[in-house]
């Protein structure tokens, strides 16, 4: 897809994500705005995916987001590359919605293979479905999105060493890397330290995305990862973003990780992101 | 009254790696995983046969359920193996998530149960696993009895579609169930009849209370047995018209009595027919280190136990 169309398809998903939140005062937009690049150049240019939804996504990439509470995101791009109704976007959140707060399968909401949101555990299923494609002779990848803070809880470098340790190298996992979380900057609540050494050390192949807000260098990004599986490592993309990107006040701080902007926030928020393909 | 013969004390854990090794045989699907402790769990002739299907995951049981759940998406039916403490409490919120409330078809096979793990002591011994597990909606539990039923359950759960919990030991126990049993999920066997005290037990407590009704038979005391290897679902119908009968239960069990079979049982009863009840079961204790058999005489978990709780709830009938 032209550049032109992912930058269209990308600020629609803002409005989306934005919209989502604010209509139930509730949700995490920053996280959500930061990653609006990354999810649109995977859905929409990266990943092969097969017409409709089955659970076993065999012949196809699969993709899973453990960090859940970035679910405005994943809602919005799932709904516009064709899993569900776009209109659904506005039961987000609402009682008897397949979009609960965090992504669940219980629901049976297309395009979801597990439920998440409790932090840490996305890595170690990707693992499994990642040696089930193995197993099944199926020579597509698995795709996984992290936050940077969730990397603090443990279960993830079990499933890091695991990883390279039995050379699961259909696995492309992205960190991203926007120094952000709940209770300030990763810095201040507990430093992380250097991430790009941590997953070589670990046995990963590793490559940076300088700045994961910007489309051409996530394609590129992306591309190159895909290009580095198949060789005996499992691959990781440290991502660098900014939370809450696209939105001027909202940019480069925590305090938009679970908060919903008010009436007059939303329009000034909307004005700097047109609308493409129609609101919900 | 019916008599049942031990032929031949066998291990628990090894019915479930007999089951595990046919499994490997005649399912292409059924894979197996463990957290370092393939000899406890006795799944060395899976690993030798299918080296393919089995993954070795190292000491690490919450990465050991996720690959699990993720398993089964492209169609596997994972046997996640570990002890029943790191089956289950070490790793509960990843099975609650990963598992049970993204409807996963992994099955937890979780040896070493209760306190016949024996000398390692409390840090190993898992008293409350049965109510961890009950507890996760759409979660099956089944704690088996003894070895042949054990390969049964392990055989049978394969054909279920859903997550499972079977819970087994590390013992030598008696071995008396039939070589060649139907095993069916969530369905009472019904092991005595007897007219006086219904004796429901579940795991290692099924041959103690048989031990049990042996011995109050001669009393003059009629005994009908019930051996409850699926905790959840529950067969209540069984559990009801046992107790319609007899007017009163003991339940047995290898697990704190908070959060276990006699709960269970208890409830059934209150809402349906309430009639008195003594527990066989650890009074919200940890265990310690010391013999099976030690154990189960300090902790109250024997025949004598089953005897003593029997004569005194016939007499609060």
């Amino acid at each position: 897809m032209e550049i032109k169309k992912l930058e269209a398809f990308a600020s629609q998903v803002r409005r989306d994500i934005l919209r989502q939140v604010h209509k139930v005062n509730s949700g995490h937009p920053g996280g959500s705005l930061g990653c609006t690049e990354f999810f649109t150049v995977l859905y929409q240019e990266v990943m092969v995916r097969k017409e409709g939804f089955d659970m076993d996504g065999i012949g196809e990439d699969l993709f899973f987001l453990s960090n859940g509470h970035i679910s405005p995101v994943f809602y919005s791009v799932l709904a516009r590359s064709g899993y569900f109704p776009v209109e659904e976007l506005s039961t987000f959140r609402l009682i008897n919605s397949r979009l609960q707060g965090h992504p669940t399968t219980h629901e049976g909401l297309p395009g979801v293979r597990v439920a998440s949101g409790s932090l840490g555990q996305g890595m170690s299923v990707a693992l499994g479905a990642a040696q089930a494609k193995k197993l099944n002779k199926d020579p597509q990848i698995v795709y996984t999105l992290h936050g940077d803070g969730e990397l603090q809880e443990g279960q993830n470098w079990e499933a890091i060493m695991y990883a390279a340790g039995k050379k699961v190298d259909n696995l492309i996992s992205t960190v991203d890397r926007n120094h952000q979380q709940i209770d300030g900057s990763t810095d201040d609540v507990l430093p992380m330290g250097n991430l790009v050494e941590k997953f070589k050390a670990f046995g990963w192949d590793v490559l940076e995305i300088e700045n994961g807000n910007d489309l051409k260098q996530v394609i590129d990004g992306l591309k190159e990862a895909k290009s580095r599986t198949g060789k005996g490592k499992p691959v990781c993309i440290i991502m660098n973003t900014e939370m809450g990107h696209g939105v001027d006040f909202m940019m480069g701080s925590h305090k938009w990780h679970g908060v919903a902007p008010n009436d007059e926030q939303l329009e000034k928020a909307l004005a700097q992101n047109p609308e493409t393909l129609g609101d919900f | 009254m019916k008599k049942y013969t031990d032929t031949g004390k066998k291990d628990t854990r090894s019915g479930f790696g007999a089951g595990l090794t046919e499994l490997g045989r005649k399912n292409p699907n059924v894979v197996a995983l463990c957290a370092d402790l393939v000899g406890s769990l006795k799944m060395q002739d899976f690993i030798d046969e299918n080296p393919e299907r089995f993954f070795q995951v190292g000491i690490a049981e919450a990465n050991m359920i996720g690959i699990a759940a993720g398993l089964t998406i492209g169609g596997k039916i994972p046997f996640a193996g570990t002890f029943a403490n790191f089956a289950t409490g070490r790793v509960y919120d990843q099975i609650r998530q990963s598992v049970a409330y993204s409807d996963k078809n992994v099955k937890i096979c979780a040896s070493h149960s209760g306190v016949t793990l024996g000398e390692d002591g409390a840090t190993h011994q898992i008293l409350e696993d049965i109510g961890l597990m009950k507890m996760l909606p759409g979660m099956t539990v089944i704690n088996t009895c003894d070895y042949n039923q054990t390969k049964a359950a392990t055989l049978a759960i394969a054909e279920h579609e859903g997550p499972v919990y079977l819970r087994f030991g590390r013992p030598k126990v008696a071995n008396f169930t039939p070589e060649e049993q139907k095993f069916e999920i969530g369905k009472a066997v019904h092991l005595l009849k007897g007219s006086d005290v219904t004796i429901i037990a579940t795991g290692h407590l099924v041959w103690e209370a048989i031990q049990a009704a042996e011995k109050l038979e001669e009393q003059g005391i009629s005994c009908d047995v019930i051996n409850i290897h699926t905790i959840k679902p529950l067969d209540e119908e069984a559990i009801l018209k046992s107790v319609k009968k007899t007017g009163c239960v003991v339940t047995a069990e290898e697990h704190n009595y908070l959060g276990g079979l006699g709960e269970s049982v208890a409830r059934v009863l209150v809402k349906n027919h309430p009639a008195p009840q003594e527990f066989v079961a650890t009074q919200d204790t940890f265990g310690e280190s010391g013999t099976p058999g030690q154990l189960m005489e300090k902790y109250g978990l024997n025949a004598e136990a089953i005897i003593k709780a029997s004569e005194k709830v016939l007499g609060r009938k």
